[in-house]
């Protein structure tokens, strides 16, 4: 599948298909999910209807970690392979992956407020979530400070590999450094603490976000594309 | 050997003589001079908070000296004599990082000395905070040469380097701070040597990596 789409006109014409699809995908999971979470799921027994945040907050912290994973991966493919594509895969998810990861701290302060008593404690995964997100912008602000595209593209991906070191420190913040925010709860070896009603629109949600991330890196992809082609045109017409 | 030696005198000396290695050293001091000027003089606030400080100083300062580290020898060709000598990039990535930590890391760790006393440290915490930013500036310089290295061909790259280094700079701050103000001493100080001996032996492999794809 991902060598079949390494010819990027056979990319192109997968993408015209798929990034309108996984669009509308994600608006119909969106639809489903969205009523289904903050009307229709129980409130917590605890913390009543500010549970509700979870389902915003939650798939918006784990795809914004899956974004930079899909990055690390397309960054070691480019670096191996000098692949193109993947130069472009890595640039288009970023700004992505770094509005999830805003989105994941804002809802997480707004959850922390009347749950916690503070919008911002100094604990291992709040700290960490937040290095990711300030690594997010180093990467983007490099890949516009090189001129010369290519060299962009290598140096990016060396700086995203280097940042991948952070993603388990923020898995295993909660393990190691037990403070405020509560430890996993779905992904546990004796199996999941979560009530399965609030599982639906949880996972619901996680599809609909993820199904927005590849419509948005796909939409991103193209137009790396077609500005690459209209350059390409430019400098043909000019010589 | 002979090639990493070279490297590194060849480093010390062009630090030294432009009186580059001063520069960190009076910027260290600046800094630490503005903490009391901010938080006001009050003893008892400054006892509790002031010790800390002297490690945002120190990472500002060594931050400091990263934009010009590569950038310099890859405008007047020295990085392509580096790339022609038979001695690996790594090894002489690793000399110039070793000759920056005694020109300006050890410097520094020692001006810690009355930087943390103005600041109100107990005296005798002195000598581990001392060991502890000797620690520490390695470990910043291990980290900062990755973002020297893949900013290496940006004019005015130095908020560029301190938009992507400030977060890999955590680890030793967090650790650095505990011996700063008196907190487990003794295993900070262990995490600290692991944190400096892990970036300055991975430090130059990403450096190298980086400098390499540079010069194509």
């Amino acid at each position: 599948m991902l060598s079949y789409l390494s010819n990027p006109l056979r990319f192109m014409r997968f993408s015209a298909w798929a990034a309108p699809l996984f669009a509308a995908l994600a608006a119909l999971l969106f639809a489903i999910g969205l009523p289904w979470a903050l009307v229709y799921s129980p409130a917590d027994y605890q913390m009543g209807e500010t549970a509700r945040i979870m389902y915003v907050h939650v798939p918006a912290a784990w795809w914004g970690m899956g974004a930079y994973a899909f990055m690390g991966v397309a960054s070691f493919v480019s670096l191996v392979w000098r692949h193109a594509l993947a130069d472009v895969a890595a640039r288009a998810a970023a700004p992505v992956g770094a509005t999830f990861a805003a989105v994941c701290l804002i809802t997480g302060s707004f959850w922390g407020a009347p749950t916690w008593g503070t919008w911002w404690e100094w604990d291992g995964r709040l700290t960490s979530m937040l290095v990711l997100f300030i690594i997010y912008l180093g990467y983007i602000a490099l890949w516009s400070a090189i001129e010369d595209e290519e060299k962009a593209a290598r140096m990016a991906a060396i700086l995203c590999l280097v940042g991948l070191i952070n993603l388990p420190i923020i898995k295993f913040s909660v393990d190691w450094w037990s403070t405020l925010h509560q430890p996993a709860s779905i992904m546990r070896a004796e199996g999941s603490s979560i009530d399965p009603s609030m599982m639906g629109p949880l996972f619901t949600m996680a599809g609909a976000y993820l199904a927005l991330f590849a419509a948005l890196t796909l939409y991103g992809m193209r137009t790396a594309i077609f500005r690459r082609r209209v350059e390409a045109a430019e400098l043909r017409a000019g010589a | 050997m002979n090639a990493f030696s070279v490297t590194f005198r060849r480093d010390l000396a062009m630090m030294w003589s432009g009186g580059g290695a001063l520069t960190p050293i009076g910027f260290f001091l600046g800094a630490t001079l503005l903490v009391p000027l901010a938080m006001g003089p009050e003893r008892s606030l400054l006892e509790s908070a002031g010790p800390p400080l002297v490690w945002i100083a120190a990472a500002l300062a060594v931050l400091a000296t990263l934009e010009r580290l590569f950038q310099a020898d890859l405008e007047d060709g020295s990085l392509d004599q580096m790339l022609l000598s038979r001695a690996p990039l790594e090894w002489l990535v690793l000399a110039k990082a070793c000759a920056l930590w005694c020109a300006v890391g050890l410097p520094l760790a020692l001006a810690a000395a009355p930087a943390a006393i103005a600041l109100q440290a107990p005296v005798d915490r002195v000598a581990a905070i001392v060991l502890s930013l000797a620690l520490g500036t390695a470990a910043f310089i291990g980290i900062g040469l990755v973002g020297a290295a893949i900013t290496a061909g940006v004019k005015r790259g130095g908020v560029l380097i301190a938009l992507i280094v400030l977060p890999f700079f955590a680890p030793p701050i967090i650790f650095g701070a505990a011996v700063a103000s008196g907190e487990d001493v003794g295993a900070a100080l262990a995490v600290l040597t692991g944190c400096a001996l892990g970036a300055m032996a991975l430090g130059p492999i990403a450096a190298a990596a980086a400098l390499r794809l540079q010069a194509e």
